[in-house]
């Protein structure tokens, strides 16, 4: 072969072997992640250990059966023997998994004992599941700190989703606000839920569990490495339950600090801005984006809605009627239906916007412009 | 004036009020059966759109309202609609033929019991064309999703599983009043056959669960329209209580739909191994058991709703013992095998895929029994791929195999040798392409009941729709191979396998409309 002619030989050969790595590497995952947290490790340990236990349990089995099957066959001239009870053997067979159950339960008992272990934990976190989206609630030990607390929605767009654009790497598990905690701590997830059952799962911390309306339950982990990891609702919660990824940034504490004394800025700020008039050109302009973020997948671009499931704003009798009721129920939401109590998820100058730009837009024109602290007076009013 | 007497007996009625009034166990058998095998398509086309839906990233087919109609229908049909009422339609053909009763005890409750399904599985159905959509929560249906958060159609639901619930309790008093009181003269309970025995202790079952079951729609029920809050936070209820309830029957349930396969297993590998079925006493024994276990296991299905350890620890420790009966029963089988004189017909063909298949099934079992390793595999993948081959390769398999075991009795024609072995081969490579890359996508993380997956999901999700579609379609071989053994064939013999034992093999293939109005030859009854 020509030197040359080699050259690119090989050249093709190692192209086509790291092409065929990585995407292995990435589409082809056949085993449980074993994580970056102590429990994640001992859980894949485990399971690795039952695993063996099983498939050496499964070649002695079906070794015995594939053997009978190749030489025990009719067609072999093979003459049937009479024996069809032996206690002695049902007693070895009966007692021998027996003992192996033991020595599966004993490791199992001792990593769900270190599981359940939450105290002593260093930082308290509440996760509240919604349909479809978590809030996370960073809990204080002074009160008269300011409060860490937001919504984290799914990120990735609804043309992703129905193949109008190309899918990006990380497809269905991004979000707008990642949950942040700090490397090697002892973080403590309070959960519960708003509405259905949820389930919070984070597979690289080995940390699932349910989150359920009128209970809190409680889990931990103590991350080792800094990193983005990512996971998903798992519990069934209705139709968007495919739509409720979990994104957790792990950062080591200094950039964790200086995260959390960001988002103690950013509160009080927001605080500050209830207090503050907007004018009708700022109302309708942020109006507008937060319509486009929040409302549109239901009501629709042009307020058009979806019949039957969502109703049209333009032109709705709510939206062209009372304000306090129209502020009510987007505050409130609708029980029993998609519509969702913005109360918490929006703060006083968003709802303020939106409500201001529903009310002046799709060929509505109340006229109305909503000021941030007729809001807080509801808020305030519910409480 | 005695030969009127005996036409009118003896024959079955003419046209559709012969199917309408009967009476005869055999009928009832094939009504059962038939009835099944539609619902078996019907849970197939849902399983099919899903699996057309998850065969490519995005959403393409259905939206996700629909996808979790889907998914909820077809958990729904499969086990109450088609399995459940397979092993009703097998024992009301077979029980009375192997204790030698010349029918059911109660055999007017026995077309009720029938009769009814059509109805329960309509009106569930019929939720399919509602405005609100199907039930959309999960065969599971757990509260608040399917009370305070349901489609309106969940009263439809509520009112179809009741009256599958009766139907189910009345076909399992019959079951129990035949074997206990109708056992022809020599034939001791240690004598049955061993499908007897697993029907006997599965009726036991359902008439302990299915009014467990009851009980939790109709507390759905109360809240739903009558204000209670049992299951409603907000009104001082409990959420978990649901589970507990529902899992303190869907735990036996599963049981119910594998005690049974037991059986037919247990008559088929003995018949074409040629040699008796090894630790007949113990198999006994290990049902027993297995029915007594599972009813403290239930909240292995719970193991992340936050209870105490000591809860975990309990419902863990418990659920790996069921490892050891269920291990004997399959060493017993392989027992069976070892040094027999073997054939492989098309029954039997099934009948060592269960063993494989549904032990494949049992060892994710015992993994998922291990509370911590649980938390990493809970509602993903792995749970689905471990359910659906207890399940398919598990119970349905088996009623393949009896079908396949008992058509010639039935039909008094052989089936297609050469389209049963087609049909066995593409399900086997079918149902392991479909189910056995799940367990993948589980470890890696997906979570079960999703339309849509992240892209490292992609490759397994393709190849299992390929499975999918390819098991799907091969059934159509099976309902050709039926209908074709129906209408003709090569003339069965009555004892049909040369290593076939037990009662039903003495009379006429096919069985003629009454059998044993006079018991048998107790020489005909031998030790099993
Ligand atoms: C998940 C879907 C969804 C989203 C997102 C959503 N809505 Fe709604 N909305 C609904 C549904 C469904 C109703 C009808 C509720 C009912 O049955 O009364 C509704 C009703 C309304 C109504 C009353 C309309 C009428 O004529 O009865 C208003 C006003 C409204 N939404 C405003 C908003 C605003 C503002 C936002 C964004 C901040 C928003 N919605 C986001 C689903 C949604
Ligand atoms: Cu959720």
């Amino acid at each position: 072969m020509l030197p040359k002619a080699k050259l690119w030989l090989a050249l093709t050969i190692a192209a086509l072997t790291t092409m065929l790595s990585t995407s292995l590497q990435a589409a082809w995952d056949l085993n449980m992640p074993q994580g970056v947290t102590q429990i994640s490790r001992e859980t894949y340990d485990l399971h690795m250990q039952i695993l063996w236990w099983c498939v050496a349990i499964g070649v002695v089995v079906f070794g015995v059966m594939l053997w009978s099957i190749i030489n025990h066959r009719k067609s072999k001239g093979a003459v049937p023997a009479t024996f069809h009870e032996s206690t002695k053997v049902e007693i070895v067979w009966t007692v021998i998994p027996f003992v192996i159950l033991i020595l599966m339960a004993i490791p199992a008992t001792r990593v769900l004992t270190e599981a359940y272990d939450a105290s002593e934990s260093e930082l308290d976190i509440q996760i509240t599941g919604y349909q479809w989206r978590w809030e996370y609630r960073y809990l204080r030990d002074d009160m008269n700190e300011e409060e860490v607390s937001f919504f984290s929605n799914m990120s990735t767009s609804r043309e992703e989703i129905n193949n109008q654009l190309p899918k990006q790497e990380t497809y269905l598990l991004d979000v707008d606000n990642p949950l942040v905690i700090p490397i090697n701590k002892k973080v403590r997830f309070l959960l519960t839920s708003n509405d259905v059952i949820h389930a919070w799962w984070v597979p690289d911390f080995a940390v699932k569990k349910d989150a359920i309306p009128g209970f809190i339950n409680e889990m931990w982990t103590i991350v080792e490495e800094p990193g983005v990891y990512r996971g998903q609702c798992a519990e069934l919660c209705g139709i968007d339950h495919g739509f409720m990824p979990i994104v957790v940034h792990a950062l080591p504490q200094d950039e964790y600090d200086a995260w959390y004394a960001g988002q103690q800025e950013q509160a009080a700020a927001t605080r500050a801005a209830a207090n503050n008039t907007i004018t009708m050109d700022a109302a309708l302009a942020q109006g507008e984006e937060i319509y486009n973020r929040t409302c549109v997948a239901c009501h629709q671009a042009g307020g058009t809605g979806l019949a039957p499931a969502f109703p049209a704003l333009a032109g709705s009798s709510v939206v062209t009627g009372d304000l306090t009721e129209n502020l009510q129920l987007v505050l409130n939401g609708v029980p029993g239906t998609a519509m969702a109590a913005y109360n918490r998820m929006l703060n006083p100058v968003e709802l303020a916007s939106v409500v201001t730009y529903i009310r002046n837009s799709f060929g509505n024109s109340t006229g109305d412009l909503v000021q941030p602290a007729d809001v807080n007076a509801l808020l305030q009013e519910a409480q | 004036m005695s030969a009127a007497h005996d036409d009118h007996h003896h024959g079955p009625a003419k046209g559709i009020s012969r199917w309408l009034f009967t009476t005869n166990h055999k009928d009832i058998g094939s009504l059962y059966l038939w009835f099944s095998f539609a619902m078996f398509l019907l849970g197939g086309t849902f399983a099919m759109v899903i699996r057309a839906e998850l065969f490519q990233p995005g959403l393409q087919l259905v939206d996700p309202n629909f996808f979790n109609q889907m998914t909820t229908m077809h958990g729904l049909i499969m086990v109450f609609g088609a399995v459940m009422p397979a092993f009703v339609g097998l024992a009301n053909w077979m029980i009375p033929m192997m204790i030698g009763a010349p029918d059911m005890a109660l055999p007017r409750m026995n077309n009720w019991s029938f009769w009814i399904l059509p109805f329960a599985f309509a009106m569930l159905s019929s939720t399919l064309l509602m405005e609100s959509g199907a039930p959309n929560f999960g065969w599971t249906f757990y509260a608040p999703l399917s009370t305070t958060y349901a489609p309106s159609s969940v009263t439809f639901f509520i009112f179809a599983v009741h009256i599958m619930g009766a139907s189910s309790i009345m076909g399992a008093i019959n079951i129990i009043a035949t074997v206990l009181n109708m056992r022809a003269p020599g034939m001791t309970l240690m004598k049955m056959p061993l499908f007897v025995w697993t029907w006997l202790i599965t009726a036991y079952l359902l008439i302990a669960v299915m009014p467990v079951l009851a009980g939790a729609v109709t507390m759905m029920l109360f809240d739903i329209h009558f204000g209670t809050s049992f299951f409603n936070a907000a009104g001082g209820g409990d959420p978990v209580l649901f589970q507990h309830v529902f899992w303190f029957f869907g735990h036996p349930e599963v049981y119910i739909m594998i005690l049974p396969a037991f059986g037919v297993v247990s008559a088929i590998i003995p018949t074409f191994a040629r040699k008796r079925l090894f630790g007949y006493d113990s198999m006994v024994y290990a049902t027993a058991s297995i029915a007594f276990l599972s009813f403290i296991v239930w909240a292995h299905h719970m193991f992340t709703v936050g209870m105490p350890i000591a809860g975990e620890l309990f419902f863990m420790y418990a659920t790996m013992l069921i490892a050891v009966p269920t291990g004997v029963k399959v060493f017993n089988w392989v027992a069976t095998m070892f040094r027999g004189s073997m054939t492989f017909e098309t029954p039997m063909l099934f009948a060592i895929a269960f063993v494989v298949l549904f032990t494949m099934g049992g060892f994710t079992g015992l993994m998922l029994a291990i509370t911590p390793a649980d938390f990493q595999y809970h509602d993903t993948y792995f749970v689905v791929a471990h359910f659906h081959y207890v399940l398919v390769p598990g119970a349905v398999f088996s009623i393949m195999a009896a079908a396949y075991y008992w058509l010639p009795k039935w039909t008094g024609y052989m089936y297609d040798e050469r389209l049963g072995k087609l049909h066995f081969w593409l399900s086997f490579i079918g149902v392991n392409v479909l189910f056995f890359p799940q367990h993948f996508l589980g470890l890696a993380g997906m979570p079960r009941r999703i339309p849509d997956y992240a892209l490292q999901f992609a490759d397994f999700n393709w190849i299992s729709s390929i499975g999918g579609f390819l098991f799907g379609a091969s059934q159509l071989i099976l309902l050709f191979v039926v209908i074709k053994c129906i209408k003709g064939g090569k003339k069965a013999t009555a004892q049909v396998w040369e290593g076939a034992q037990g009662l039903e093999w003495t009379v006429a293939s096919p069985a003629p409309y009454h059998t044993f109005a006079t018991p048998p030859d107790p020489k005909l009854i031998h030790d099993q």
